[in-house]
Protein backbone atom coordinates (compact mmCIF):
# COMPACT_ATOMS: atom_id res chain seq x y z
CA UNK A 1 0.00 0.00 0.00
CA UNK A 2 3.01 2.15 0.64
CA UNK A 3 4.53 1.63 -2.05
CA UNK A 4 1.90 2.26 -4.05
CA UNK A 5 1.39 5.72 -2.29
CA UNK A 6 5.26 6.46 -2.73
CA UNK A 7 4.65 5.02 -6.70
CA UNK A 8 1.96 7.78 -7.33
CA UNK A 9 3.89 10.27 -6.18
CA UNK A 10 6.32 10.04 -8.92
CA UNK A 11 6.79 13.06 -10.95
CA UNK A 12 5.81 11.23 -14.36
CA UNK A 13 3.22 9.98 -13.01
CA UNK A 14 1.41 13.26 -13.09
CA UNK A 15 -1.48 11.80 -15.36
CA UNK A 16 -2.86 9.47 -13.01
CA UNK A 17 -2.64 11.77 -10.73
CA UNK A 18 -5.15 14.23 -12.04
CA UNK A 19 -7.32 11.40 -13.51
CA UNK A 20 -7.49 10.00 -10.19
CA UNK A 21 -8.09 13.78 -8.79
CA UNK A 22 -10.62 14.37 -11.61
CA UNK A 23 -12.56 11.51 -10.35
CA UNK A 24 -12.96 12.23 -6.91
CA UNK A 25 -14.09 15.74 -7.53
CA UNK A 26 -16.32 14.87 -10.29
CA UNK A 27 -18.44 12.27 -7.65
CA UNK A 28 -20.01 14.70 -5.77
CA UNK A 29 -21.44 15.58 -9.11
CA UNK A 30 -22.04 12.06 -10.61
CA UNK A 31 -23.99 11.33 -6.92
CA UNK A 32 -26.46 13.65 -8.09
CA UNK A 33 -26.76 13.66 -11.66
CA UNK A 34 -26.63 9.80 -12.14
CA UNK A 35 -29.22 9.57 -9.22
CA UNK A 36 -31.64 11.98 -11.51
CA UNK A 37 -30.54 10.08 -14.48
CA UNK A 38 -31.94 6.87 -12.74
CA UNK A 39 -35.16 8.16 -11.21
CA UNK A 40 -36.31 10.26 -13.74
CA UNK A 41 -35.33 7.79 -16.70
CA UNK A 42 -33.77 9.66 -18.81
CA UNK A 43 -30.60 7.44 -19.46
CA UNK A 44 -31.49 7.26 -23.25
CA UNK A 45 -31.58 10.59 -23.24
CA UNK A 46 -28.14 11.15 -21.64
CA UNK A 47 -26.59 8.27 -23.98
CA UNK A 48 -28.19 10.46 -26.90
CA UNK A 49 -26.03 13.67 -25.50
CA UNK A 50 -23.09 11.78 -24.91
CA UNK A 51 -22.55 10.69 -28.70
CA UNK A 52 -23.90 13.68 -29.80
CA UNK A 53 -20.66 15.08 -27.53
CA UNK A 54 -18.54 13.68 -30.42
CA UNK A 55 -20.25 15.74 -33.28
CA UNK A 56 -18.90 18.68 -31.39
CA UNK A 57 -15.50 17.50 -30.64
CA UNK A 58 -15.39 16.80 -34.60
CA UNK A 59 -16.14 20.06 -35.44
CA UNK A 60 -13.90 21.55 -33.12
CA UNK A 61 -10.83 19.83 -34.33
CA UNK A 62 -11.73 20.20 -38.00
CA UNK A 63 -12.60 24.09 -36.74
CA UNK A 64 -9.09 24.49 -35.09
CA UNK A 65 -6.96 22.60 -37.37
CA UNK A 66 -8.59 24.49 -40.77
CA UNK A 67 -9.41 27.54 -40.42
CA UNK A 68 -6.91 28.07 -37.13
CA UNK A 69 -9.82 28.47 -35.14
CA UNK A 70 -7.81 27.53 -32.22
CA UNK A 71 -10.37 29.25 -28.95
CA UNK A 72 -12.92 26.01 -30.24
CA UNK A 73 -10.88 23.44 -28.08
CA UNK A 74 -12.40 19.77 -28.44
CA UNK A 75 -14.00 19.86 -24.50
CA UNK A 76 -15.88 23.27 -25.71
CA UNK A 77 -16.96 21.62 -28.89
CA UNK A 78 -17.99 18.85 -26.90
CA UNK A 79 -20.37 21.02 -24.80
CA UNK A 80 -21.83 22.55 -27.11
CA UNK A 81 -22.90 19.23 -29.03
CA UNK A 82 -24.01 17.30 -25.67
CA UNK A 83 -25.62 20.60 -24.70
CA UNK A 84 -27.87 20.98 -27.73
CA UNK A 85 -28.64 17.29 -27.79
CA UNK A 86 -29.82 17.38 -24.26
CA UNK A 87 -31.91 20.05 -25.15
CA UNK A 88 -33.01 18.73 -28.39
CA UNK A 89 -34.28 15.83 -26.82
CA UNK A 90 -35.89 17.21 -23.62
CA UNK A 91 -37.99 19.71 -25.74
CA UNK A 92 -39.44 17.25 -27.62
CA UNK A 93 -40.24 14.83 -24.38
CA UNK A 94 -42.09 17.89 -22.65
CA UNK A 95 -43.78 18.78 -26.30
CA UNK A 96 -44.40 15.11 -26.67
CA UNK A 97 -45.40 15.93 -30.34
CA UNK A 98 -43.15 13.32 -31.76
CA UNK A 99 -41.80 9.71 -30.97
CA UNK A 100 -39.25 10.68 -28.03
CA UNK A 101 -37.02 7.65 -28.35
CA UNK A 102 -37.33 8.06 -32.02
CA UNK A 103 -35.73 11.65 -31.39
CA UNK A 104 -33.01 9.73 -29.30
CA UNK A 105 -32.27 7.78 -31.65
CA UNK A 106 -31.67 10.22 -34.23
CA UNK A 107 -29.70 12.43 -32.18
CA UNK A 108 -27.64 9.89 -30.93
CA UNK A 109 -26.59 8.49 -34.52
CA UNK A 110 -26.34 11.72 -36.30
CA UNK A 111 -24.43 13.35 -34.05
CA UNK A 112 -21.79 10.91 -33.79
CA UNK A 113 -21.77 10.79 -37.42
CA UNK A 114 -21.47 14.40 -38.08
CA UNK A 115 -18.14 13.75 -35.42
CA UNK A 116 -16.64 11.02 -37.65
CA UNK A 117 -17.15 12.74 -40.74
CA UNK A 118 -15.62 16.19 -39.07
CA UNK A 119 -12.87 13.96 -37.77
CA UNK A 120 -12.09 11.92 -41.45
CA UNK A 121 -12.06 15.46 -43.03
CA UNK A 122 -9.36 16.85 -40.10
CA UNK A 123 -5.89 17.04 -41.77
CA UNK A 124 -3.05 15.31 -39.32
CA UNK A 125 -3.44 12.55 -36.97
CA UNK A 126 -6.26 12.83 -34.06
CA UNK A 127 -6.70 10.34 -31.10
CA UNK A 128 -10.48 9.71 -32.01
CA UNK A 129 -10.79 6.78 -29.39
CA UNK A 130 -9.61 8.78 -26.94
CA UNK A 131 -12.57 10.87 -26.98
CA UNK A 132 -14.92 7.41 -27.66
CA UNK A 133 -13.01 5.12 -24.66
CA UNK A 134 -11.57 7.55 -22.63
CA UNK A 135 -7.60 8.56 -22.90
CA UNK A 136 -6.82 10.02 -19.38
CA UNK A 137 -3.69 11.49 -21.00
CA UNK A 138 -5.67 14.54 -22.57
CA UNK A 139 -6.34 15.55 -18.85
CA UNK A 140 -5.13 18.80 -17.99
CA UNK A 141 -5.43 20.86 -14.57
CA UNK A 142 -7.97 23.34 -16.18
CA UNK A 143 -10.15 20.40 -16.11
CA UNK A 144 -9.48 19.57 -12.73
CA UNK A 145 -11.37 23.80 -11.91
CA UNK A 146 -13.87 22.51 -14.20
CA UNK A 147 -15.03 19.93 -12.49
CA UNK A 148 -14.46 21.72 -9.32
CA UNK A 149 -16.57 24.64 -10.59
CA UNK A 150 -19.41 22.35 -12.04
CA UNK A 151 -19.43 21.01 -8.13
CA UNK A 152 -20.14 24.02 -7.13
CA UNK A 153 -22.96 25.00 -9.88
CA UNK A 154 -24.50 20.93 -8.83
CA UNK A 155 -24.72 21.19 -4.93
CA UNK A 156 -25.34 24.96 -4.15
CA UNK A 157 -28.70 25.07 -5.96
CA UNK A 158 -29.19 21.43 -5.09
CA UNK A 159 -28.44 22.28 -1.24
CA UNK A 160 -31.72 25.59 -1.46
CA UNK A 161 -33.95 23.44 -3.92
CA UNK A 162 -33.25 20.39 -2.40
CA UNK A 163 -37.53 19.58 -1.75
CA UNK A 164 -38.45 21.31 -4.70
CA UNK A 165 -36.27 18.45 -6.53
CA UNK A 166 -37.41 15.71 -4.33
CA UNK A 167 -41.02 16.77 -5.14
CA UNK A 168 -40.82 17.80 -8.99
CA UNK A 169 -38.78 14.37 -9.29
CA UNK A 170 -41.68 11.98 -7.58
CA UNK A 171 -44.59 13.59 -9.06
CA UNK A 172 -43.99 16.29 -11.52
CA UNK A 173 -47.61 17.49 -12.12
CA UNK A 174 -48.25 17.41 -8.35
CA UNK A 175 -45.04 19.55 -7.74
CA UNK A 176 -46.11 22.11 -10.66
CA UNK A 177 -49.62 22.13 -9.25
CA UNK A 178 -47.86 23.57 -5.95
CA UNK A 179 -46.18 26.47 -7.97
CA UNK A 180 -42.94 24.27 -8.57
CA UNK A 181 -41.28 25.21 -12.70
CA UNK A 182 -41.10 21.49 -13.13
CA UNK A 183 -39.87 22.47 -17.05
CA UNK A 184 -37.50 24.41 -15.79
CA UNK A 185 -36.07 22.37 -13.38
CA UNK A 186 -36.03 19.57 -16.10
CA UNK A 187 -34.14 21.87 -18.72
CA UNK A 188 -31.56 22.47 -15.77
CA UNK A 189 -31.03 19.17 -15.14
CA UNK A 190 -30.66 18.14 -18.94
CA UNK A 191 -27.81 20.97 -19.30
CA UNK A 192 -26.00 19.81 -15.64
CA UNK A 193 -26.29 16.22 -17.17
CA UNK A 194 -24.39 17.12 -20.53
CA UNK A 195 -21.85 19.14 -18.72
CA UNK A 196 -21.13 16.10 -16.22
CA UNK A 197 -20.78 13.54 -19.48
CA UNK A 198 -18.19 16.14 -21.30
CA UNK A 199 -16.43 16.09 -17.71
CA UNK A 200 -15.68 12.64 -17.64
CA UNK A 201 -15.26 12.16 -21.63
CA UNK A 202 -11.61 11.89 -20.91
CA UNK A 203 -11.82 9.21 -18.12
CA UNK A 204 -14.40 6.86 -19.44
CA UNK A 205 -14.81 7.98 -22.80
CA UNK A 206 -18.28 8.84 -24.69
CA UNK A 207 -19.40 5.65 -25.54
CA UNK A 208 -18.75 4.20 -21.64
CA UNK A 209 -19.72 7.43 -19.89
CA UNK A 210 -23.93 6.25 -20.07
CA UNK A 211 -22.61 3.54 -17.47
CA UNK A 212 -21.30 6.18 -14.78
CA UNK A 213 -24.38 8.06 -14.68
CA UNK A 214 -26.46 4.96 -14.14
CA UNK A 215 -24.88 1.64 -12.31
CA UNK A 216 -23.16 3.44 -9.31
CA UNK A 217 -27.16 5.58 -8.82
CA UNK A 218 -28.58 2.04 -10.15
CA UNK A 219 -27.03 0.31 -7.28
CA UNK A 220 -27.46 2.56 -4.36
CA UNK A 221 -30.99 2.53 -5.47
CA UNK A 222 -31.01 -0.90 -4.45
CA UNK A 223 -30.32 0.34 -1.01
CA UNK A 224 -31.58 3.91 -0.37
CA UNK A 225 -34.77 5.19 1.30
CA UNK A 226 -34.32 8.86 0.78
CA UNK A 227 -33.47 10.42 -2.78
CA UNK A 228 -30.59 12.32 -0.74
CA UNK A 229 -29.16 9.22 0.69
CA UNK A 230 -29.18 7.50 -2.49
CA UNK A 231 -27.33 10.66 -4.05
CA UNK A 232 -24.39 10.26 -0.98
CA UNK A 233 -24.21 6.47 -1.58
CA UNK A 234 -23.62 6.83 -5.35
CA UNK A 235 -21.45 9.87 -5.10
CA UNK A 236 -19.24 7.55 -2.95
CA UNK A 237 -19.57 4.15 -5.05
CA UNK A 238 -18.68 6.57 -8.03
CA UNK A 239 -15.53 7.47 -6.06
CA UNK A 240 -14.60 4.36 -5.22
CA UNK A 241 -15.15 2.90 -8.76
CA UNK A 242 -13.42 5.63 -10.37
CA UNK A 243 -10.28 5.52 -8.29
CA UNK A 244 -10.30 1.25 -8.05
CA UNK A 245 -10.75 1.43 -11.79
CA UNK A 246 -8.26 3.51 -12.46
CA UNK A 247 -5.50 1.87 -10.53
CA UNK A 248 -6.46 -1.14 -11.65
CA UNK A 249 -5.57 0.17 -15.62
CA UNK A 250 -2.71 1.53 -14.28
CA UNK A 251 -1.19 -1.33 -12.47
CA UNK A 252 -2.49 -4.28 -15.16
CA UNK A 253 -1.86 -1.98 -18.04
CA UNK A 254 -5.58 -1.96 -19.38
CA UNK A 255 -7.97 0.89 -20.31
CA UNK A 256 -9.19 2.98 -17.72
CA UNK A 257 -12.90 3.19 -19.54
CA UNK A 258 -13.58 -0.51 -19.53
CA UNK A 259 -11.64 -1.16 -16.05
CA UNK A 260 -13.88 0.87 -14.45
CA UNK A 261 -17.53 0.19 -16.22
CA UNK A 262 -16.58 -3.38 -15.34
CA UNK A 263 -15.76 -2.69 -12.20
CA UNK A 264 -18.79 -0.59 -11.85
CA UNK A 265 -21.18 -3.11 -13.74
CA UNK A 266 -19.74 -6.31 -11.43
CA UNK A 267 -20.77 -4.19 -8.07
CA UNK A 268 -24.86 -3.69 -9.59
CA UNK A 269 -24.96 -7.31 -10.50
CA UNK A 270 -23.83 -8.45 -6.98
CA UNK A 271 -26.49 -5.72 -5.83
CA UNK A 272 -28.92 -7.08 -7.98
CA UNK A 273 -28.65 -10.73 -6.99
CA UNK A 274 -28.12 -9.29 -2.88
CA UNK A 275 -31.19 -7.67 -3.65
CA UNK A 276 -33.09 -10.51 -5.14
CA UNK A 277 -32.30 -13.37 -2.66
CA UNK A 278 -33.55 -11.54 0.32
CA UNK A 279 -36.92 -10.52 -1.14
CA UNK A 280 -37.45 -14.32 -2.22
CA UNK B 1 -71.33 32.92 -3.32
CA UNK B 2 -69.03 32.83 -5.90
CA UNK B 3 -68.33 29.69 -7.61
CA UNK B 4 -64.85 27.40 -7.04
CA UNK B 5 -65.35 26.17 -10.46
CA UNK B 6 -66.64 28.11 -13.58
CA UNK B 7 -66.19 26.94 -17.20
CA UNK B 8 -67.79 28.76 -19.91
CA UNK B 9 -68.24 27.72 -23.13
CA UNK B 10 -64.98 25.76 -23.13
CA UNK B 11 -64.24 23.66 -26.31
CA UNK B 12 -60.81 21.81 -26.09
CA UNK B 13 -59.07 19.16 -28.61
CA UNK B 14 -55.62 18.06 -28.59
CA UNK B 15 -55.89 17.87 -32.75
CA UNK B 16 -56.94 20.15 -34.67
CA UNK B 17 -60.98 19.21 -35.95
CA UNK B 18 -61.27 16.92 -33.70
CA UNK B 19 -63.00 18.05 -30.46
CA UNK B 20 -62.68 16.15 -27.22
CA UNK B 21 -64.70 18.49 -25.07
CA UNK B 22 -66.86 20.99 -26.97
CA UNK B 23 -69.30 23.89 -25.62
CA UNK B 24 -68.52 22.95 -21.84
CA UNK B 25 -70.80 24.74 -19.29
CA UNK B 26 -70.00 23.97 -15.63
CA UNK B 27 -70.78 25.63 -12.14
CA UNK B 28 -69.18 24.04 -9.23
CA UNK B 29 -70.50 25.73 -5.88
CA UNK B 30 -68.27 26.13 -2.67
CA UNK B 31 -69.81 23.12 -0.31
CA UNK B 32 -71.12 21.20 -3.65
CA UNK B 33 -69.77 17.52 -3.68
CA UNK B 34 -69.91 16.08 -6.95
CA UNK B 35 -68.49 12.98 -8.66
CA UNK B 36 -67.71 13.79 -12.38
CA UNK B 37 -68.05 10.36 -14.34
CA UNK B 38 -67.92 8.94 -17.59
CA UNK B 39 -67.07 5.79 -20.13
CA UNK B 40 -62.79 6.06 -20.50
CA UNK B 41 -61.54 8.44 -23.16
CA UNK B 42 -65.40 10.14 -22.81
CA UNK B 43 -62.61 13.34 -21.14
CA UNK B 44 -62.68 13.12 -17.64
CA UNK B 45 -59.14 13.65 -17.23
CA UNK B 46 -58.55 16.08 -20.01
CA UNK B 47 -61.26 18.44 -18.27
CA UNK B 48 -59.44 17.79 -14.94
CA UNK B 49 -55.98 18.94 -16.41
CA UNK B 50 -58.42 22.05 -17.73
CA UNK B 51 -59.49 22.80 -13.90
CA UNK B 52 -55.89 22.46 -13.15
CA UNK B 53 -54.42 24.60 -15.59
CA UNK B 54 -52.15 21.51 -17.08
CA UNK B 55 -53.69 22.07 -20.55
CA UNK B 56 -55.57 25.64 -22.11
CA UNK B 57 -58.55 25.49 -23.47
CA UNK B 58 -59.09 25.89 -27.60
CA UNK B 59 -61.64 28.16 -26.87
CA UNK B 60 -63.66 29.32 -23.81
CA UNK B 61 -62.66 30.34 -19.94
CA UNK B 62 -61.66 28.30 -17.03
CA UNK B 63 -61.85 29.88 -13.93
CA UNK B 64 -61.07 28.48 -10.57
CA UNK B 65 -62.30 30.44 -7.68
CA UNK B 66 -62.38 33.28 -9.82
CA UNK B 67 -59.06 33.28 -11.12
CA UNK B 68 -57.22 31.91 -13.86
CA UNK B 69 -56.60 27.94 -13.03
CA UNK B 70 -52.35 28.65 -12.91
CA UNK B 71 -53.14 30.80 -10.11
CA UNK B 72 -56.45 29.54 -8.34
CA UNK B 73 -54.86 26.16 -8.08
CA UNK B 74 -52.72 26.64 -5.08
CA UNK B 75 -55.96 26.07 -3.26
CA UNK B 76 -56.58 22.32 -4.64
CA UNK B 77 -55.40 19.26 -3.66
CA UNK B 78 -55.08 16.99 -6.07
CA UNK B 79 -54.97 13.55 -5.87
CA UNK B 80 -53.88 11.76 -8.89
CA UNK B 81 -53.50 7.67 -9.55
CA UNK B 82 -51.09 6.05 -7.77
CA UNK B 83 -49.99 3.38 -10.36
CA UNK B 84 -48.97 6.72 -12.60
CA UNK B 85 -46.30 7.30 -10.46
CA UNK B 86 -42.52 5.42 -10.30
CA UNK B 87 -42.78 2.03 -8.23
CA UNK B 88 -39.50 2.10 -6.96
CA UNK B 89 -39.03 6.00 -5.97
CA UNK B 90 -36.68 6.34 -3.01
CA UNK B 91 -38.84 8.49 -0.89
CA UNK B 92 -40.32 7.67 2.70
CA UNK B 93 -44.54 7.68 3.45
CA UNK B 94 -43.76 11.46 5.72
CA UNK B 95 -41.54 12.76 3.15
CA UNK B 96 -44.63 12.22 0.36
CA UNK B 97 -47.25 13.93 2.14
CA UNK B 98 -44.51 17.17 3.20
CA UNK B 99 -44.62 17.49 -0.57
CA UNK B 100 -48.26 18.52 -0.64
CA UNK B 101 -46.75 22.04 1.47
CA UNK B 102 -44.19 22.72 -1.28
CA UNK B 103 -45.68 26.19 -2.57
CA UNK B 104 -44.25 28.64 -4.99
CA UNK B 105 -43.42 31.32 -2.49
CA UNK B 106 -41.48 28.89 0.11
CA UNK B 107 -38.13 29.24 1.44
CA UNK B 108 -36.16 26.69 1.15
CA UNK B 109 -36.81 24.38 3.67
CA UNK B 110 -40.39 22.72 5.53
CA UNK B 111 -41.41 24.82 8.61
CA UNK B 112 -42.60 23.25 11.74
CA UNK B 113 -45.62 23.55 11.12
CA UNK B 114 -45.68 21.78 7.45
CA UNK B 115 -44.65 18.99 9.67
CA UNK B 116 -47.32 19.42 11.93
CA UNK B 117 -49.95 19.81 9.44
CA UNK B 118 -48.52 16.59 7.27
CA UNK B 119 -48.64 14.59 10.41
CA UNK B 120 -52.14 15.87 10.85
CA UNK B 121 -53.15 14.53 7.13
CA UNK B 122 -51.18 11.04 7.97
CA UNK B 123 -53.17 10.85 11.23
CA UNK B 124 -56.81 12.08 9.61
CA UNK B 125 -56.37 8.77 6.78
CA UNK B 126 -55.25 6.65 9.52
CA UNK B 127 -51.34 5.88 8.16
CA UNK B 128 -49.20 7.91 10.85
CA UNK B 129 -47.96 4.53 12.27
CA UNK B 130 -46.44 4.21 8.59
CA UNK B 131 -44.67 7.40 8.48
CA UNK B 132 -41.47 6.09 8.30
CA UNK B 133 -42.13 3.41 5.91
CA UNK B 134 -41.07 3.73 2.52
CA UNK B 135 -43.51 4.61 -0.01
CA UNK B 136 -42.55 1.46 -2.09
CA UNK B 137 -43.20 -0.45 0.27
CA UNK B 138 -46.66 -0.32 0.50
CA UNK B 139 -49.80 -1.61 -0.94
CA UNK B 140 -51.38 -0.04 -3.19
CA UNK B 141 -54.49 0.71 -1.47
CA UNK B 142 -52.44 2.49 1.05
CA UNK B 143 -50.42 4.30 -1.19
CA UNK B 144 -53.09 5.58 -2.71
CA UNK B 145 -54.15 6.64 1.02
CA UNK B 146 -51.04 8.07 1.39
CA UNK B 147 -51.25 10.55 -1.71
CA UNK B 148 -54.74 11.49 -0.74
CA UNK B 149 -53.15 12.93 2.82
CA UNK B 150 -50.64 14.66 0.62
CA UNK B 151 -53.72 16.48 -0.54
CA UNK B 152 -55.20 17.19 2.50
CA UNK B 153 -51.92 18.55 3.33
CA UNK B 154 -52.03 21.36 0.89
CA UNK B 155 -55.12 22.76 3.30
CA UNK B 156 -57.29 22.67 0.08
CA UNK B 157 -60.53 24.36 -0.21
CA UNK B 158 -61.50 21.90 -3.04
CA UNK B 159 -60.37 18.51 -2.99
CA UNK B 160 -60.16 16.75 -6.96
CA UNK B 161 -59.66 12.95 -5.89
CA UNK B 162 -59.11 10.85 -9.66
CA UNK B 163 -60.20 6.96 -8.94
CA UNK B 164 -60.15 7.38 -5.62
CA UNK B 165 -61.73 3.58 -4.92
CA UNK B 166 -60.25 1.86 -7.89
CA UNK B 167 -57.00 0.89 -5.78
CA UNK B 168 -58.38 0.47 -2.13
CA UNK B 169 -58.09 -2.63 -0.47
CA UNK B 170 -61.65 -4.16 0.24
CA UNK B 171 -61.06 -4.44 3.81
CA UNK B 172 -60.19 -0.51 3.71
CA UNK B 173 -63.52 0.50 1.59
CA UNK B 174 -66.30 1.04 4.29
CA UNK B 175 -63.46 3.02 6.20
CA UNK B 176 -62.59 5.13 2.99
CA UNK B 177 -65.90 6.09 2.20
CA UNK B 178 -66.21 7.29 6.09
CA UNK B 179 -63.57 9.56 5.14
CA UNK B 180 -64.84 10.66 2.16
CA UNK B 181 -68.30 11.79 4.16
CA UNK B 182 -66.37 13.35 7.13
CA UNK B 183 -64.14 14.98 4.32
CA UNK B 184 -67.16 16.58 2.22
CA UNK B 185 -68.73 17.85 5.45
CA UNK B 186 -65.34 20.76 5.77
CA UNK B 187 -64.87 21.32 2.10
CA UNK B 188 -65.73 20.68 -2.17
CA UNK B 189 -65.19 17.84 -3.17
CA UNK B 190 -64.79 16.34 -6.73
CA UNK B 191 -63.94 12.50 -7.46
CA UNK B 192 -63.42 11.28 -10.86
CA UNK B 193 -64.94 8.09 -11.69
CA UNK B 194 -64.91 5.61 -14.77
CA UNK B 195 -67.43 3.14 -13.85
CA UNK B 196 -70.17 4.82 -12.13
CA UNK B 197 -69.84 2.07 -9.01
CA UNK B 198 -68.78 5.40 -7.34
CA UNK B 199 -71.70 7.68 -7.83
CA UNK B 200 -72.21 6.95 -4.20
CA UNK B 201 -73.61 7.99 -1.07
CA UNK B 202 -74.62 11.64 -0.27
CA UNK B 203 -73.18 13.41 -3.31
CA UNK B 204 -74.70 16.62 -4.51
CA UNK B 205 -74.29 16.60 -7.96
CA UNK B 206 -73.57 13.64 -10.89
CA UNK B 207 -70.79 15.17 -13.26
CA UNK B 208 -71.51 13.24 -16.86
CA UNK B 209 -69.14 13.69 -19.12
CA UNK B 210 -68.61 12.36 -22.23
CA UNK B 211 -67.51 14.91 -25.27
CA UNK B 212 -70.46 17.44 -23.78
CA UNK B 213 -70.57 17.73 -19.85
CA UNK B 214 -73.98 17.74 -18.31
CA UNK B 215 -74.50 18.29 -14.69
CA UNK B 216 -77.12 16.65 -12.61
CA UNK B 217 -78.27 16.78 -9.19
CA UNK B 218 -77.68 13.35 -7.68
CA UNK B 219 -81.41 13.11 -6.79
CA UNK B 220 -82.24 13.09 -10.56
CA UNK B 221 -79.79 10.60 -11.48
CA UNK B 222 -81.45 7.91 -12.47
CA UNK B 223 -80.82 4.70 -14.88
CA UNK B 224 -82.35 7.03 -17.64
CA UNK B 225 -79.75 9.69 -17.36
CA UNK B 226 -76.46 7.10 -16.93
CA UNK B 227 -77.73 5.04 -20.50
CA UNK B 228 -77.78 8.22 -22.22
CA UNK B 229 -74.07 9.04 -21.10
CA UNK B 230 -72.69 5.87 -21.73
CA UNK B 231 -74.88 5.20 -24.81
CA UNK B 232 -75.67 1.60 -23.63
CA UNK B 233 -77.22 0.24 -20.72
CA UNK B 234 -75.99 0.82 -17.44
CA UNK B 235 -77.11 -1.53 -14.35
CA UNK B 236 -78.72 0.36 -11.28
CA UNK B 237 -78.39 -0.83 -8.18
CA UNK B 238 -80.77 1.38 -5.90
CA UNK B 239 -79.52 0.54 -2.27
CA UNK B 240 -80.65 3.05 0.96
CA UNK B 241 -79.25 6.57 0.35
CA UNK B 242 -77.15 5.82 -2.49
CA UNK B 243 -76.75 4.62 -5.93
CA UNK B 244 -74.50 2.08 -6.90
CA UNK B 245 -74.22 1.36 -10.76
CA UNK B 246 -72.26 -0.80 -12.94
CA UNK B 247 -71.53 -0.50 -16.39
CA UNK B 248 -72.65 -3.31 -18.44
CA UNK B 249 -72.97 -3.93 -21.99
CA UNK B 250 -76.26 -4.05 -24.32
CA UNK B 251 -76.73 -7.92 -24.37
CA UNK B 252 -75.98 -8.35 -20.94
CA UNK B 253 -79.05 -6.61 -19.45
Amino acid sequence: MLELWRELWMPELSFLRYALLLGLLASPVLGVIGTMVVTRRISSLAGASAHAALGGVGLALYLQRVFMWSFFTPELGAVLGALIAALVVGVVSLSASEREDTVIGVVWAVGMALGLLFLDRTPGYVDWQGYLFGNILLISPTELYLTLALDAAVLLPLGLFYNRLLAVSFDSTFAQLRGVRATAIYLVLLALTALTIVLLMNVVGIILVIAMLTLPAATSGFFARHLWAMMVLSGVLSAFFLTAGLLLSYFCRIPSGPAIVVLAGVFYLAALLLRRNRRG
Amino acid sequence: MNPIIELEDLCFGYVPGELTLEHVNLTVMPGESGCIVGPNGGGKSTLLKLLLGLLQPTSGTVRLFGVAPDEGRRRVGYMPQYHLLDRVFPITVFEVVLTGRMNSWRPFWYGGEDRRAARRALDEIGLSQLADRSFSSLSGGQRQRVLIARALACDPELLLLDEPTANIDPGAEERFYELLEELRRRMTVLTVSHDLGFVNREVDSVICVNRRVVKHRAADFSAETADAVYHHHVGIIQHDHSCFCHCGEKDHA
